[in-house]
């Protein structure tokens, strides 16, 4: 049964047509949480940040309160917020770009005032045109009513928050890469170390990379208490969390639920959320955490759905998304075309991800489409272990980013789980499906 | 002499003076000059390279990085339809054929008539809508032939054109307000409250 008793914390306005607005977002509370931070010294935002335990909510799941307090002795920074949302089957900042930006922008401003930064840059992807208007008017309502721009609500702090359009690029999702992109050059992920922006970012600046969703958990963060977030969940998981759902299930969407308290099973058989699957179909795949993590069989329907409980079962919750492959999909077209995208996006930079996602994309084109051999799952399975040698569960890195190691993935998982689906198609030549 | 219109070249040095280094502006000035010309012309780098202090070849170079700038002309709608993983089992490939054949167009190509392009989309973030379809980066929710193919008339009929403007993102994006606190007093205000940060942890 799923646990639904969780207050909603990112999606109380969700549900109102003028959920966007600034009216909408001031006859709700808005801005209550920003007053009661700005009434209470920076650092002691910054410990109800780290009380709540907040991790990362982008992909990499770092916790948040960590992240900031590598900064705090640095003189000049800026806050960057992520919001290049493009893992596949990610749809969950969209919805809050769109449905709340009222919300993003108060929980950015309350942490430029904990880290005491003076410019914000938000990086929204440009597919997102309607969701950069929504921002865009959000910040200038902001500066309107004094919640942004000098002295901010008669306090003592100041801030600027720039809204910066994307332009296409799965790459910049990594948070080094979109510092790049936001210095105005191609988005190639930067060397490591430093492994993370703080000590060198934004113009060689100490920098903090946040994503959206991690931003529109604060305002209810300072207004309820850190330990309020922290006793939702359990164990490193606390608070809520967005679930995009999709694939095939009967109501895809984005979800807000208890993290831990649901599994996957609740998330996509609950009436009141996924709905199950069509009639007649059954589960055969679930793809948990984005298309660069190993996928799950129906056996591990009942894992909960948290960061660590996904990790032990060797998988990662990753971006929040979930997809659903029934007994009617065909898992090799979804490899082939999970592969397509990531030769697609390598931004060429390493050797072992340039060379090797063509070359695997390739691999597993000829298997879908006709003229595929039984020797290339070996091959395909070598080209993996070069990219991610050993083709364990965290990757080892051979790249500068983790997009190459996140390649393996999919390919390695199907040809484990369903490799006479594989063998089926070299007999065929080509897919059984069309 | 400017390339830009005189209202586009206002915002676009409005664009630049918002980053602390010029260069920063350069996605949303892309934006600017695909909005103007329909597509990102040789005239459109050039005033892009001198607002931003890079070389022509450079603006270029990092232009064609980026999947949403169209370094040749392409129809007054871009139609994208998404065919990665949550697409795809809803039909994505399908619905890509059936969009060639309604718009009279190959995958990459625009139409005879200079009214459609038609692309093969990476995901678009839309998923519970999927098969995911954008015009000009504005979803249109068309998730069946049926749909798509009305959608196709209203645009052509025009009925669409406030929901669907046409080229760039930032057509509808307009800043208004700002810090305008000088450098020097913000350096200010952040070194009183670390100084009276400091005073607090000596205290314990």
């Amino acid at each position: 049964m799923a646990v639904l008793s969780a207050p909603r914390i990112l999606t109380s306005r969700a549900d109102y047509p003028d959920s966007h607005t600034l009216t909408r977002f001031l006859e709700t509370g808005g801005n209550d949480a920003l007053r009661k931070a700005l009434s209470m010294h920076p650092e002691e935002v910054a410990a109800q940040v780290d009380e709540a335990s907040l991790l990362g909510r982008g992909g990499a799941g770092f916790p948040a309160g960590r992240k900031w307090s590598m900064l705090r002795k640095s003189a000049i920074a800026y806050l960057v917020i992520n919001g290049d949302e493009s893992e596949p089957a990610t749809f969950k900042d969209h919805f809050l770009v769109e449905r709340d930006p009222h919300q993003l922008v108060e929980g950015v401003t309350i942490a430029a005032y904990a880290l005491q930064v003076s410019q914000v840059f938000i990086y929204l992807r440009g597919e997102f045109a309607l969701g950069l208007e929504r921002v865009q008017q959000a910040v200038n309502d902001a500066y309107e009513v004094g919640a942004l721009g000098a002295k901010i609500l008669g306090s003592n702090f100041s801030l600027d928050v720039v809204v910066h359009p994307g332009a296409g690029a799965y790459i910049c999702g990594e948070e080094t890469a979109l510092i790049e992109s936001l210095e105005g050059k191609r988005g190639f992920p930067r060397i490591k170390p430093p492994f993370f922006p703080a000590v060198t970012g934004l113009y060689g600046e100490p920098t903090v990379v946040n994503n959206v969703e991690t931003m529109s958990n604060l305002p209810w963060i300072v207004l309820n208490g850190g330990a309020a977030f922290a006793a939702l969940g359990q164990g490193r998981s606390t608070g809520t969390r967005l679930f995009a759902l999709a694939g095939d299930v009967r109501r895809p969407g984005v979800y807000e639920i208890e993290m831990v308290k649901n599994t996957f099973r609740d998330l996509i058989f609950d009436p009141s959320l996924g709905g199950g699957l069509r009639e007649g179909r059954s589960v055969r795949a679930i793809i948990p955490g984005g298309v660069s993590a190993p996928w799950f069989s129906p056996e591990q329907l009942d894992v909960p759905l948290g960061q660590d409980e996904v990790a032990e079962q060797g998988s990662m919750l990753g971006s929040g998304s979930v997809v659903v492959l029934d007994d009617a999909a065909c898992v090799v077209r979804a490899v082939w075309r999970i592969t397509k995208f990531f030769s697609r996006e390598t931004c060429g930079q390493c050797t072992p991800c340039r060379e090797g996602a063509g070359w695997i994309e390739r691999a597993m084109y000829r298997i879908e489409h006709g003229g595929g051999r039984e020797q290339d799952l070996e091959l395909l399975l070598d080209l993996c272990d070069n990219i991610a040698p050993g083709l364990t569960w965290p990757p080892q890195q051979t790249t500068i980013c983790v997009l190459g190691p996140s390649i393996p993935s999919s390919v390695h998982s199907a040809i484990s789980m369903f490799r006479e689906d594989f063998l089926a198609h070299v007999r065929h030549g080509g897919c059984p499906h069309d | 002499m400017s390339h830009f219109r005189v209202d586009l070249r206002q915002r676009a040095e409005e664009l630049v003076a918002l980053y602390p280094r010029k260069r920063s502006a350069m996605l949303p000035l892309l934006h600017l000059a695909q909005e103007q010309d329909g597509y990102v012309s040789e005239a459109g780098i050039a005033e892009v390279a001198e607002l931003t202090g890079a070389t022509p070849a450079d603006v270029r170079g990092t232009a064609l990085f980026y999947d949403l700038f169209h370094l040749e002309p392409v129809g007054k709608y871009v139609v994208s339809v998404c065919t990665n993983i949550a697409c795809l089992l809803a039909g994505g490939e399908e619905m890509l054929e059936h969009a060639s054949r309604t718009l009279g167009c190959a995958v990459g190509a625009t139409s005879d008539d200079q009214l459609f392009t038609l692309e093969e989309a990476e995901c678009l973030a839309d998923c519970d809508f999927a098969p995911c379809v954008q015009v000009n980066h504005r979803y249109v929710r068309t998730t069946t032939p049926a749909t798509f193919d009305a959608m196709v008339e209203d645009l052509r009929a025009g009925r669409l054109d406030s929901d669907v403007p046409s080229h760039g993102t930032l057509i509808r994006v307009r800043r208004s307000g700002g810090l305008r606190v000088s450098r020097e007093d913000l350096a200010a205000e952040r070194a009183g409250a670390r100084s009276q940060r400091e005073a607090r942890e000596a205290k314990g």
